[in-house]
């Protein structure tokens, strides 16, 4: 096989960018109904310079030129913006599928029936747990069944193929065979991505990123079992765990070269992930559109050039990894040219370990400081224990 | 990252292709064309695959215009001997229904 052996392997091209993202993020709003405690967006107030109706049309129009298939719409809450499904309903009439992340707040069985009927929509359903005590300790109370509910309404009202989007943490890593039969029960799609210390992340992230053995056991489970699973190709730092190619997807860093994000306010980052000044290539509003940031930013130049493996340069494993997640790294206070914090061969452990400083998020909308409950993870030694009566 | 096409996991893998026939895109399958070939996205099942060179890309999209298969597959430069990697990447299209069968419409 040797039609492609006269040009550079395809994954050296995505690293040097591509004339249009192959997707993107776009968070519509800061405005959201919980208050999750990793919220990579520090959502929670509306932010009164988020763009109006007009202003994301405008966008979609641009993203239809560049012939970006699809957005994945999250937030905040998406769908509490008044013009959400109007929104949704010009970007598929514009050719611009919709991915959108919610939830579950707004997904009615009128809702669900609706979107049932269109070919261009998918809904992603968050869920943290498979339980609610593991969901809702992180997500807040009430929000596994308002979760399983709106996964009800759309497997009753013929919806095929919803995801249900975990963020795999130390207290749910164990779940993952749970997570899969509930995704079986409603017709839906496993979706499991990895828990950056992005937005309020930074605050729960030393607590809640899943053990070195816990790594393990994932890659592990993604190998024997993740062949219908979706990763949104999250988990390359851990690639280096076994044969080249036994992960699936790209395993590379897309950020600000087949991938991006655009915040409620038009301002556009290198993943959804990197909100922070560092990470910020510039606004649709001041810099003359989305096409002219994608193409002309300083920062997108930066990324998609040749990158420094630095202090990873001699390890055996830089070509499966590539020094893993940018945002990680930068969001615990560790070198960009350094190893991961989740690093498999455990560089990032003893990096962790000396004295850092850890960046503070760009943006904070959060309605005060959420709050993580504790898991009991072990039963109680004696009924009397858990129960007065 | 071997071969002319990389397909999301879980695309069923079954032989399904016959180069006797007559095949095209399906309908909601759009076609972004790139230096390394292109990107090709379906609307219903919502994949997402790479085509890795420009002369798979030109089979595929002149796909229609041919009565068979082979013909497309002839029509752009690909001999018999040159064909495999071809039919197997068409074969996986098929077996993701981005290519179907044009009486099957």
């Amino acid at each position: 096989m040797n039609a492609t052996s006269t040009t550079p392997r395809l994954i050296e091209q995505f690293e040097r960018g591509l004339d249009a993202p192959i997707c993107l993020t776009w968070e519509l709003t800061y405005a959201c109904n919980l208050a999750c405690v990793h919220c990579l967006s520090s959502s929670g107030k509306r932010d009164p310079r988020e763009l109006s109706t007009r202003q994301c049309m405008d966008i979609i129009d641009e993203l239809q030129r560049m012939q970006v298939f699809y957005v994945n719409i999250g937030g905040g809450e998406p769908t509490v913006r008044p013009d959400f499904w109007e929104l949704v309903d010009y970007a598929t009439a514009h050719q611009v599928g919709v991915k959108f992340s919610t939830n579950g707040l707004r997904i009615t069985p009128k809702v669900a029936q609706r979107l049932a009927k269109s070919d261009y929509v998918d809904v992603q359903i968050s869920l943290d747990g498979a339980t609610a005590e593991v969901n809702d300790a992180v997500r807040g109370a009430g929000s596994y069944d308002m979760a399983i509910r709106a996964l009800e309404n759309l497997a009753s009202a013929g919806f095929a193929d919803a995801k249900i989007s975990v963020v795999v943490t130390r207290n749910n890593v164990g779940q993952l065979d749970a997570f899969a039969a509930l995704a079986q029960r409603y017709g839906a799609t496993l979706r499991i991505t990895r828990l950056r210390p992005s937005g309020r992340g930074v605050d729960v992230w030393d607590e809640l990123h899943p053990t070195a053995e816990q790594q393990v056991d994932l890659y592990n489970w993604l190998v024997a079992k993740g062949e219908r699973v979706l990763t949104g190709d999250s988990f390359f730092h851990l690639s280096g765990l076994g044969a080249p190619g036994a992960l699936a997807g790209l395993n590379m860093c897309g950020a600000g070269r087949v991938v991006c994000l655009i915040d409620p306010v038009g301002d556009v980052y290198a993943c959804p992930f990197a909100i922070h000044d560092r990470f910020l290539a510039g606004n649709v509003l001041s810099d003359s559109g989305f096409d002219n940031v994608w193409k002309n930013s300083a920062l997108f130049a930066e990324l998609r050039a040749p990158q420094s493996a630095g202090a990873c340069g001699s390890c055996g494993h830089y070509d499966s990894c590539r020094g893993g997640c940018m945002a990680a790294k930068f969001f615990t206070g560790l070198p960009m040219d350094g190893p991961d914090p989740e690093c498999v061969v455990g560089y990032g452990e003893s990096s962790l370990a000396q004295p850092r400083t850890m960046p503070r998020p760009g943006t904070d909308h959060s309605r005060g400081k959420p709050v993580m409950l504790n898991l009991s993870m072990r039963p109680p030694a004696r009924a009397c224990n858990e129960s007065p009566v | 990252m071997r071969g002319l096409l990389t397909v999301p996991a879980g695309a069923d893998m079954a032989a399904v292709i016959d180069l006797d026939r007559g095949w095209l895109l399906h309908p909601q399958v759009a076609v972004r064309p790139e230096p390394f070939g292109a990107l090709l996205y379906h609307f219903g099942t919502r994949k997402l695959s790479f085509l890795k060179n420009r002369t798979i890309l030109a089979v595929v999209q002149s796909a229609a215009a041919h009565e068979t298969l082979r013909n497309a597959l002839r029509g752009n430069g690909v001999g018999p001997a040159d064909e495999p990697p071809y039919v197997h990447a068409l074969d996986v299209l098929a077996a993701s229904n981005m290519l179907v069968q044009r009486d099957s419409q």
